[in-house]
């Protein structure tokens, strides 16, 4: 039960600022040994965003290289080495824990109205075993790097030069930081929810956890096994993938996949919870199929496992099989296509305000809507014959990945920003950011399309002129994303400093998070706070004189 | 800088966004084989529905955002928090849409996978980083070539990692993996030159593992059989022979010619230097040496290099490896 010491809040330090959850306590120690779920998602968010810039870095310098054909800036091997490497830092230590472990570990307990997480010392654990599974990746980074792709296909990475170990350790810790964050999640929602808050009263960013938590709990070990026979293929020799030794190099892709195609739901699904927090609160509308919603949650984790081999229709594994992964693909089509259509339905006759997480939302609506359609193609099987490994399959992870995930993070991180640092950032620079990494993201995917279709060849370092206008097209859009995502760093931590004081409740949302103060004491609330319906914004009221909103209790 | 010309600018304008009279589309290049159908059907059924739900869901947060924007005074509206029928509605259309979806594929799958019995078939090698074509009489060439309207079957295999053959023209794909063989099949619909990719990263030479798909009409095609499966009655002299079978076989995916060091050592120049192994050893180069190497690659493994190389014992005849010694001595310093 969530009792906490009274007096906290009104006790006020001589500048006062109210004690909160970063001023109560000082220097490194208390923050890299803290038990607090706010200290650890904003260690968390720090630590992902830097690998966000280090991987947005690499994406911009192989672009750079693709504006033209032949060679511009690097050979063939660095080549290999920065989309190897983009594609593993941005997968491990970024899309993976970013929405869960960064804005999750800061959201979900006051959420439950609760002090913390249920575990939180494996919540500290786990965010110390990412910091070791990044050095790792840094240690493959500096000693030799990585050309093997983040597929790590055998048998080519089993003779590969390059750290294959090494980064296989990284990931290795890494999955462990993902299973345990999902085991807390888990835990605390089954365990920690407040009196009157049953399944069907939770937000549906805590659905969209917990659908989240259950696939790391259930597919990450199985990127660990999978890791540990490779390793033992390559120290050992053991025959299980080498074709040299008996082995079969098809097995290791079913390995991969089934860890890594339940792994876009890890991305996708968190980022989904944020869109249905969004949505509701800046149209000030009940979210429309709420039900609907959390089921297709859960239904998305679960057909999320019985749907890898679609990555492998042109691999030699069985028509049959093929032919039935094709069948269970579409199943998850289902789900997502509700989600957007109840998105849409939420804002009906609303009250919508463009305010940036909004704005993220709906670019999110339209990027992802995209990721969704062109991901038909892929899982029909004879267009996936023509399309498989061609920029047509980088063009929809990415509109579903980044115009999915990075741009739901993105609404996320606008929406909770005054939660967790107790700042406003500034709403024009916001918003124009917000447009502008729109129009950058499709100038630098959507030509990816018509060149993928038309058969250029995914991880090309040099390709034919006939591609040339894509490319370099779509080279000036990362150019115009990077400047953006830029701004956006830039007006954010401008905002610690010189922001407003942001309010209890900027936006009017009816989520627990909101009801205590911004940034939130050490211990979220003084006593555990009454649970209503979170999408009931009719007690939500605009208090014009401080710019806030406050729940005024009993209204009606 | 970019070629902004015309030609570059008809890609992006001008051409229907899809046709299914046989010719290409924005999307896709025109189909040149009688298998074509089988992606392109599907994928402009998929592509209209897309283009039909992406301007509804457009329209429909356009319409809202513009309508009920948030105005001083005005109160949103309540309305129903859930509805059966319109969720019914909007899961089981879209459920419905893709069961077609996934039969048109499926159907078009097996069209793609299933050669006819009386194909005329040719063998792939594959290995980093170049393509060998083997024909029906043991003929060899580094770029496909087949005859028009006549189903060709590939039995496909891999020396190394694995790879995967792409022709877009053709609507063909197959990955080529070491240890199994694996089949892809189509019929050209006319005579010209195809691009022919490697779509499975398979390394540093990854994106110049490139060849062409060459259709000749049928007396053509015998006529290039006859010539190029004779290299060594057909060239007028052992090293242009030898030029040739150093091209054929790939050698110079590893091996450049002027001097610069790849996998392998550079081939310019060699006969002669005395080399040092990785066994500490060493030796002058002459033909024996290379007699040797080509046979029996980790025989003599030059200081600084690792065996990567297949062994060529029983795939070159005597004669074939004269023939590739003197081009090799060819390649003056």
């Amino acid at each position: 039960m969530a009792t906490t010491v009274d007096g906290n809040i009104t006790d006020l330090p001589a500048d006062g600022t109210p004690v909160n959850y970063l001023n109560c306590d000082h220097g490194i120690r208390s923050w890299v040994f803290t038990l607090d779920h706010k200290r650890i998602g904003v260690m968390y968010l720090i630590s992902i965003m830097a690998s966000l810039g280090l991987g947005g870095l690499m994406a911009m310098l192989m672009r750079a290289e693709l504006a033209h054909p032949g060679q511009q800036l690097f050979d063939e091997n660095t080549y290999n080495q920065l989309f190897t490497l983009h594609g593993a830092v941005m997968v491990f230590l970024f899309i993976i824990p970013g929405i869960p472990a960064a804005l999750g570990n800061f959201v979900l307990p006051i959420m439950l109205g609760a002090k913390d997480v249920a575990f939180p010392r494996l919540n500290l654990f786990s965010y110390h075993l990412w910091v070791v599974g990044a050095l790792f990746f840094i240690l493959a980074l500096t000693t030799g790097g990585l050309d093997t792709g983040w597929t790590l296909y055998v048998p080519y990475a089993l003779h590969s030069d390059t750290r294959v170990l090494t980064a296989g350790m990284g990931a290795f810790i890494l999955g462990f930081s993902s299973i345990f964050t999902g085991v807390n999640f888990v835990a605390t929602i089954h365990t920690m929810r407040p009196p009157g808050m049953t399944w069907f009263k939770m937000p549906l960013f805590l659905w969209a956890l917990y659908a989240t938590a259950i696939i790391q709990v259930l597919a990450t070990p199985v990127l660990g096994i999978t890791l540990l026979l490779l390793s033992a293929e390559i120290l050992l020799g053991i025959g299980i993938f080498d074709p040299t030794r008996g082995g079969d190099p098809i097995l290791f892709q079913h390995f991969f996949w089934f860890y890594s195609h339940p792994a876009v739901y890890i991305m996708i699904l968190p980022a989904m919870g944020i869109i249905s927090e969004v949505i509701p609160t800046f149209s000030r509308k009940h979210i429309f199929g709420y039900h609907l919603i959390a089921y297709s949650s859960v239904a998305i984790a679960l057909f999320g496992f019985l749907v890898w081999g679609h990555h492998m229709f042109v691999s030699s594994q069985s028509q049959l099989a093929a032919t039935i992964f094709s069948l269970l693909t579409f199943s998850v089509s289902i789900p997502s296509a509700i989600k957007v259509f109840n998105w849409l339905a939420t804002m009906y006759k609303g009250s919508i305000a463009l305010d940036t997480p909004m704005v993220y939302s709906l670019s999110f609506i339209l990027l992802f809507g995209i990721g969704g359609l062109t991901g038909l193609f892929l899982a029909t099987l004879s267009t996936d014959v023509q399309l498989h490994d061609t920029y047509f399959v980088v063009a929809h992870f990415h509109y579903t990945m980044m115009g999915g995930t990075l741009i739901a993070f993105l609404a996320g991180l606008h929406y909770w920003w005054p939660k967790m640092t107790g700042r406003m950032y500034n709403e024009f620079w916001g918003r124009l950011c917000a447009v502008a990494v729109f129009f950058g993201f499709n100038l630098t995917f959507f030509p990816q399309f018509v060149m993928g279709s038309r058969g250029m060849p995914r991880r090309y370092h040099d390709y034919p002129a006939k591609f040339e206008i894509f490319h370099f097209l779509s080279t000036m859009g990362s150019f115009l994303m990077g400047m953006a995502l830029l701004g956006v760093l830039l007006y954010l931590l401008y905002s610690l400093f010189k922001g407003a004081r942001a309010p209890a409740n900027p936006w009017g949302s009816a989520t627990l998070e909101w009801e205590c103060s911004s940034p939130p004491p050490k211990e979220n609330f003084a006593e555990t706070p009454t649970v209503s319906d979170p999408y009931d914004y009719d007690p939500i009221k605009y208090d014009a004189e401080k710019h806030c909103y406050h729940r005024i209790p009993n209204v009606e | 800088m970019v070629d902004f010309s015309v030609n570059t600018f008809s890609s992006l304008a001008g051409i229907p966004l899809a046709d299914l009279s046989g010719g290409g589309s924005f999307w896709l290049p025109p189909p040149e084989s009688v298998s074509a159908w089988a992606v392109d059907n599907v994928f402009y059924y998929i592509m209209y529905l897309s283009y039909f739900f992406f301007a509804l869901i457009f329209a429909v947060l356009v319409l809202f955002v513009v309508r009920y924007r948030r105005r001083p005074g005005v109160e949103p509206v309540k309305t129903a928090t859930h509805s059966l029928t319109l969720e019914a509605v909007w899961s089981l259309i879209p459920l419905g849409l893709v069961i077609v979806m996934f039969y048109m594929g499926f159907v078009g799958y097996v069209e793609l996978r299933s050669p006819p019995e009386q194909a005329y078939e040719i063998l792939v090698s594959a290995r980093k980083w170049s393509w060998q074509f083997t024909y029906p009489d043991g003929t060899m060439s580094t770029d496909l070539h087949v005859p028009v309207d006549e189903p060709v079957r590939l039995v496909m295999s891999s020396e190394d990692v694995i790879h995967s053959l792409s022709i877009p023209a053709f609507r063909v794909k197959m990955d080529v993996v070491p240890g199994r063989y694996t089949r892809t099949w189509f019929q050209a619909k006319q005579t010209g030159k195809y691009d022919l990719y490697c779509t499975e990263y398979c390394g540093t030479g990854h994106s110049d593992m490139l060849a062409s798909v060459v259709v000749h009409e049928p007396g053509d095609f015998d006529t290039w059989l006859a010539e190029a499966g004779d290299i060594l009655g057909s060239s007028a002299t052992p090293v242009e022979a030898g030029e040739k079978l150093f091209r054929i076989h790939g050698c110079g995916s590893c091996h450049s010619t002027d001097g610069t060091p790849r996998v392998g050592p550079s081939l310019k120049g060699i006969i002669g230097e005395t080399h040092r192994f990785e066994d500490g050893s060493s030796a002058k180069v002459d033909e024996t040496y290379i007699r040797q190497s080509v046979l029996e690659p980790g025989a003599k493994v030059r200081q600084g290099f690792k065996n990567q190389m297949p062994t060529y014992k029983g795939r070159l005849s005597d004669a074939e490896i004269t023939a590739l010694i003197q081009y090799l001595k060819s390649l003056s310093k």
